[in-house]
């Protein structure tokens, strides 16, 4: 019996790209996009996923909806169920449940549906209301999310690029969804009204007991939004843990080095920075044994060898390191 | 201005009397900037300090729209010292790339034009006013005097030509007479180890989609810094990039300028990239500079409330809020500025006084200047009724942590 205390069980997740070239396109490899990630996710709670761009974050996110094909390996259990056990129909019901919202508001919104439409097409789809109470629901949710009643019948070039963001969210919140996959919603915003975003978020949240997955590059607000925290290096999910636990102790060459390269907004503040050599490796063709021992300042002859496997360092706190203490 | 209807639309006759009267305006300008031998006398004059590298002096570049003028910077006067870093921050539509573009004079004609105010760029014996510079002699100086690092890596490099023919362009193009392609190449070569690209033979002969992210903005600070300029524009260098290449990339930038004697801008809307690299600081909100100092005062001593907002808006690691500071409002429509104080709507610090016409600016110290009521010898007592806010707390917040640091 799965524990009903989770609304998302992720175990050893795998999504492999297929690289095809040579004679008849055969396939000659494969990007291991996302190679090993587990983690579960308590009703109602935010778990950030921090990392830089290309270990994986985001097809994590679209793994987990069943939005980038057929997975590799591992299972995702939304509620207890097996996500990819489902046949067509009753996946489209539970598409109502999960939801995304994307990261550029300006190229996922539809240049030619007047924001009504973009936000209620999905409602009609899915018959969440019935049709007399269609317009009122709209406006309900446009409310919610910070968007007047007029604002229906404009485009989405008429709008700034944080109205944009919260049309994504209306758009996402229409299906009353649990759980919502927020791919870096604020990254493309100005820092006032990334505030504006991160508070209706966090509203939304409690009014509804949304549970998130919250992707993001960026470690002050991840720290600001989450519960519990896993970062991510090259598919693989290197530390994992309660947000305190994380912050306060990180244990991972890579969480210290991720964590010093952020810039402190105080000029006298004496930087201690762990500057990590060169960039992240090809995930088509990633290092052997630990795939950071390649940048990482305290890597062994076991790391160039040997998998780490993940390890509980504290009660919570998850860490994929043979170095660690 | 014309007549808005309640929905904020233009009629079509209105809009095809705006553009008349902006042709007239701009076509004008285009005739006075395309002219050929153009004395001396009309471009070259003295700086005020010649310490400075760069000097804004109430800068006013318009956009000559279809629904009306849109004044992205509206007075804006600041200076960029030799050898140090101005960092100017703000919130998109501010006016910070609008200002950095005037420099260079890349406004997209003939809609953009720098309308009055005057922008002197030293250079070593001659020092130009940009704003009347005619065409012919600013190609001369973009590249060579000025250089600009653009935002975006992935749109900037051009995806058809091989980066090595790309920086050798802007070689051949500024330093390159009389030289043969061979020492053309050689310089490229130089200029892409210079940032630091260990492969550099081998990734002058790349795409720039065969490299990541940091690696591009290392081939854009080599393309700006290849001929050598005293001023560089580096207009949000690493928002596109992860913050461990942000932090390869802010290393890269202060070593180089250290290396080059350069002065740098340094637009970009991250407090904690501005905090780490500028001396002196400059925030724009609407097209106009509500605050200026250094580093220390503005980090320290915040005065305007938009500063203080901004601020308070930005999550930090390892400090605990309930719930993010979020400024109220939104900026003003750029074409109908309001002529009280553009800031007042939004403010919760606003007094009575803040009605009147736009504030003019106060000098808090000798390099510390705010725009704002409070500072007003005559309101101070009233600005110290008004301190029940968040607002309030985030400026001692701000002066305590450097109390912190002189005790330690």
């Amino acid at each position: 019996m799965p524990n009903s205390d989770y609304i998302l069980e992720v175990k050893d997740l795998k999504k492999y790209f297929p690289i095809k070239g040579g004679y008849l396109d055969r396939k000659v490899g494969s990007v291991k996009a996302v190679d090993g990630v587990t983690f579960s996710l308590p009703r109602g709670t935010t778990m950030g996923l921090v990392g830089e761009s290309g270990c994986g974050k985001t097809t994590t996110g679209r793994t987990i909806l069943r939005l980038a094909g057929e997975k590799t390996g591992g299972s995702v259990l939304f509620e207890g169920k097996e996500v990819y056990d489902l046949d067509k129909k009753q996946m489209r019901a539970l598409r109502t449940k999960m939801q995304i919202i994307f990261q550029d508001p300006f190229s996922s919104l539809s240049p030619r549906l007047p924001v009504g439409e973009i936000i209620g097409e999905a409602v009609k789809e899915h018959n969440i209301v019935p049709k007399a109470e269609y317009e009122e629901y709209i406006d309900k949710v446009m409310d919610e999310c910070g968007l007047q009643p007029f604002h229906k019948s404009r485009y989405p070039h008429e709008f700034s690029g944080g109205q944009r963001q919260r049309i994504c969210i209306a758009r996402a919140l229409a299906l009353n969804p649990d759980f919502v996959v927020c791919d870096e919603p604020v990254s493309a915003l100005d820092v006032s009204i990334q505030a504006q975003i991160i508070n209706l978020l966090n509203k939304l949240q409690e009014e509804r007991h949304l549970s998130y997955l919250f992707i993001s590059h960026d470690l002050s607000v991840v720290e600001h939004i989450s519960d519990s925290v896993g970062v991510m290096y090259l598919g693989n999910l290197v530390e994992y843990g309660k947000k305190e636990d994380i912050f306060r102790n990180p244990l991972h060459p890579y969480t210290k080095a991720l964590f010093s390269a952020i810039p402190n907004p105080d000029p006298h503040a004496k930087m201690n920075r762990v500057v990590l050599e060169g960039s992240i490796p090809s995930p088509a063709n990633p290092p052997s044994g630990c795939k950071f021992h390649t940048r990482c300042p305290y890597a062994t002859e076991r790391c160039k060898t040997e998998l780490p496997i993940q390890r509980e360092m504290e009660k919570g706190h998850f860490v994929s390191c043979h170095e660690a203490k | 201005m014309a007549n808005k209807k309640e929905n904020g639309y233009l009629t079509s006759k209105e809009i095809r009397a705006i553009s008349k009267e902006n042709r007239r305006i701009t076509g004008e300008m285009e005739k006075k900037w395309k002219r050929k031998n153009v004395p001396e006398s009309e471009y070259i004059t003295k700086m005020r300090d010649p310490q400075n590298a760069v000097e804004f002096d109430d800068l006013h570049s318009y956009f000559y729209t279809d629904s009306g003028v849109v004044k992205s910077v509206d007075g804006v006067s600041f200076d960029v010292p030799i050898g140090k870093t101005v960092g100017i921050v703000g919130e998109s539509g501010c006016g910070k790339s609008v200002t950095s573009l005037s420099l260079m004079q890349l406004l997209q004609r003939p809609q953009g034009q720098i309308v009055s105010g005057e922008i002197r760029l030293n250079r070593g014996g001659k020092v130009y006013n940009i704003a009347n510079t005619p065409q012919e002699i600013m190609q001369d100086l973009r590249g060579n005097a000025i250089s600009m690092i653009f935002q975006e890596p992935m749109t900037s490099l051009n995806p058809v030509f091989r980066i090595g023919d790309q920086v050798d362009e802007v070689i051949a193009l500024h330093e390159g007479k009389g030289k043969s392609k061979e020492e053309i190449r050689r310089q490229t070569i130089e200029a892409l180890e210079l940032v630091g690209i260990a492969n550099s033979e081998g990734v002058a002969k790349m795409f720039p989609h065969e490299l990541s992210g940091g690696m591009r903005q290392r081939v854009m600070i080599a393309m700006a810094l290849a001929c050598h300029p005293r001023v560089i524009i580096a207009d949000e260098p690493t928002t596109a990039l992860d913050v461990t290449i942000q932090a390869q990339i802010l290393d890269l930038l202060r070593d180089l300028k250290d290396r080059i004697n350069a002065s740098i801008m340094l637009i970009t809307h991250d407090l904690g990239v501005i905090a780490e690299m500028a001396d002196y600081v400059v925030v724009m909100y609407a097209g106009r500079v509500v605050e200026k100092g250094t580093a220390e005062e503005i980090f320290y001593h915040p005065s305007h409330p938009y500063t203080l907002g901004l601020m308070a808006s930005k999550p930090v690691v390892g400090r605990k809020v309930s719930e993010l500071y979020s400024i109220p409002g939104k900026v003003p429509n750029p074409i109908n500025m309001p002529d009280y104080c553009y800031f007042r709507d939004r403010c919760e610090l606003k007094l009575g006084c803040c009605d009147g016409e736009y504030p003019h600016e106060i000098r808090l110290s000798d390099t510390h200047v705010v725009s704002c009521y409070r500072y007003y010898e005559e309101h101070k007592d009233e600005a110290k009724m008004n301190t029940n806010s968040n607002l309030i707390k985030t400026a001692e917040i701000a002066a305590s942590r450097e109390e912190v640091k002189e005790d330690a």
